[in-house]
């Protein structure tokens, strides 16, 4: 359980803060989506949750604080974070390691560096390949992956080092719809073997079906917080920056003509 | 004219991975086109052909009927402007106004005009308000639109966008769609690789599609997303657009777009 109380975050340098009164939790095996134009504070909410902000790149936490598992997180040193919060950056670029020469390392180096023996790490590493299907790509050069397939390989990283909460910043933005499923895929079965997941995606499509809760961010501010199921039916999402789910506004353009939506795209 | 002339174009990367196979493409002054396919199909390694970035291994890319082979980087680089998929490989000045005055500026134009073309190239994305900003203070999304706004001051007869609507919004995606729409009224040709099957339905005129390092279709949003071709598109693990699938359960025809589903659904009625 990560529990955000009543936080507001600024950035070093900045005069105001850029997160207001944020009021998220995350239980056990919850995935919980975030939606927001560009700039409503999204990708800030994941560098406060994962202890990242102020933890490595300073700022202050203005006002609440950062629980996980009940235990106050303020003032505690980044590694207390490491082993508890996993987080994928929206560009993989900036997170492959740049220090191994194939994939399989580089999805071995996160298990290795939290002290596991071999056959753990080795295990750990060819399950998480598996689940995202890039076993094939286990001896090439990380840099030398295309956009999506680097970003399967940091989310596999991540994956082997079964952290029991996860923060994605658009996990899928550089992924072919099949690349996209597999992680769709991926992270619910993440969350029910009790992973809680915290996703930002511009995609509302793959927030439906997969998130058990939505929130809204606005200027840094919580504005919708709900189901999955009403949340992304909203329209108050447009006048954020939000598309609906294709499947809600077809069934919409469906129903206003009298064609029964359900039964068309079932 | 044919602006750009793909003939047989292969390319093995150093270490042997073969990412293109005999692919050829004839794209005209004016035209639209997006070129989709999974991960790895070799959209990438396509585009960067096209201002010389990589060479052939086999066959070769004309423009304006030149072989590109025979021209240097530095002149491709004043007809071909290219917006990779990621905007901090591209992004170095301090600030956004000399960021997008810099390209003309090495393309020989004046201060003052490198200047005007910088202006007007971040008003068209939007992003006057942030003309005295580091770029490194904006956020992705507008980090990518500058990196687009920097090549649109190029004015370059040919402008390819390498996934241009990751990490945007419904606006930012919209402004991008505006950019496109402008640039095939100006008469240049515009090439994008994107992942986003909505977007590339209702932005492109023609989809190109890879697999394999080759060009598995090659036609218009509703011929690529017909119920004919999606055999075609599950084998590179591509599908067509929720709108195309509602339309062919409908017994509709080919709607790849919304507006166009909900065109026929109108005309039925």
């Amino acid at each position: 359980m990560l529990t955000l109380s009543g936080v507001s975050y600024r950035y070093a340098g900045y005069a105001k803060p850029v997160l207001h009164d944020i009021d998220l939790s995350l239980a056990d095996g919850e995935i919980v989506g975030v939606v927001g134009a560009n700039e409503s504070g999204k990708s800030t909410l994941c560098l406060v949750a994962s202890g990242l902000a102020p933890g490595s790149i300073g700022g202050a936490v203005t006002g609440g604080g950062l629980a996980i598992d009940g235990e106050p997180m303020a003032d505690k040193p980044l590694y207390a974070f490491s082993t508890r919060v996993g987080i994928a950056f929206q560009n993989p670029a900036t997170q492959l390691s740049g220090v191994t020469g194939s994939v399989f390392e580089e999805v071995a180096l996160g298990p290795m560096n939290l002290g596991l023996t071999q056959r753990e790490t080795v295990e750990r590493t060819n399950a998480a390949m598996a689940t995202l299907g890039i076993e094939h790509l286990w001896d090439r050069e990380p840099r030398r992956l295309s956009g999506g397939q680097g970003q399967l390989v940091v989310i596999a990283s991540l994956l082997a080092m079964r952290p029991p909460h996860l923060v994605l910043d658009e996990p899928t933005a550089q992924l072919d719809p099949e690349g996209t499923r597999l992680v769709g895929d991926a992270l619910r079965a993440l969350a029910s073997t009790g992973t809680a997941l915290l996703i930002v995606e511009h995609k509302t499509d793959l927030l439906d079906g997969l998130c058990h809760r939505v929130v809204a961010l606005d200027e840094g501010r919580i504005v919708l917080d709900g189901p999955a199921a009403a949340i992304l039916e909203d329209d108050r999402l447009a006048a954020l920056g939000v598309d609906l789910p294709s499947r809600v506004r077809l069934a919409r353009a469906l129903g206003s003509r009298g064609l029964d939506a359900a039964a068309v795209l079932a | 004219m044919t602006r750009l002339a793909i003939e047989g174009l292969g390319f093995v990367y150093p270490g042997g991975t073969r990412a293109l196979d005999g692919v050829d493409l004839a794209v005209e002054p004016g035209a639209s086109v997006a070129v989709i396919g999974q991960n790895g199909s070799g959209k990438s390694t396509l585009v960067r052909h096209l201002n010389g970035l990589l060479r052939p291994t086999e066959g070769r890319v004309l423009h304006d009927g030149e072989d590109v082979a025979g021209l240097r980087t530095a002149a491709l680089a004043a007809r071909v402007g290219i917006v990779f998929q990621n905007p901090d490989r591209q992004i170095f000045a301090g600030k956004v106004r000399d960021e997008v005055a810099f390209g003309p500026r090495m393309l020989g134009r004046g201060r003052t005009e490198a200047a005007a073309a910088g202006a007007a190239a971040l008003d068209a994305v939007g992003l006057t308000d942030a003309t005295d900003a580091n770029p490194y203070d904006l956020g992705y999304s507008r980090r990518k639109l500058l990196a687009i706004a920097s090549v649109l001051a190029m004015d370059t007869p040919v402008v390819v966008l390498d996934e241009p609507t990751t990490g945007q919004d419904a606006r930012g995606i919209a402004r991008v769609q505006q950019v496109i729409a402008k640039l095939v009224a100006d008469g240049r040709t515009v090439i994008a690789i994107s992942h986003d099957m909505r977007f590339v339905a209702e932005s492109f005129a023609r989809v190109v599609v890879m697999g394999s390092g080759r060009v598995l279709l090659d036609g218009s949003p509703a011929e690529v997303f017909a119920e004919s071709a999606w055999p075609v598109l599950a084998s590179t693990y591509l599908e067509p657009t929720h709108a195309a699938r509602v339309g062919a359960r409908l017994d509709l025809g080919s709607t790849p777009t919304e507006a166009r589903l909900v065109e026929a659904l109108s005309a039925h009625d």
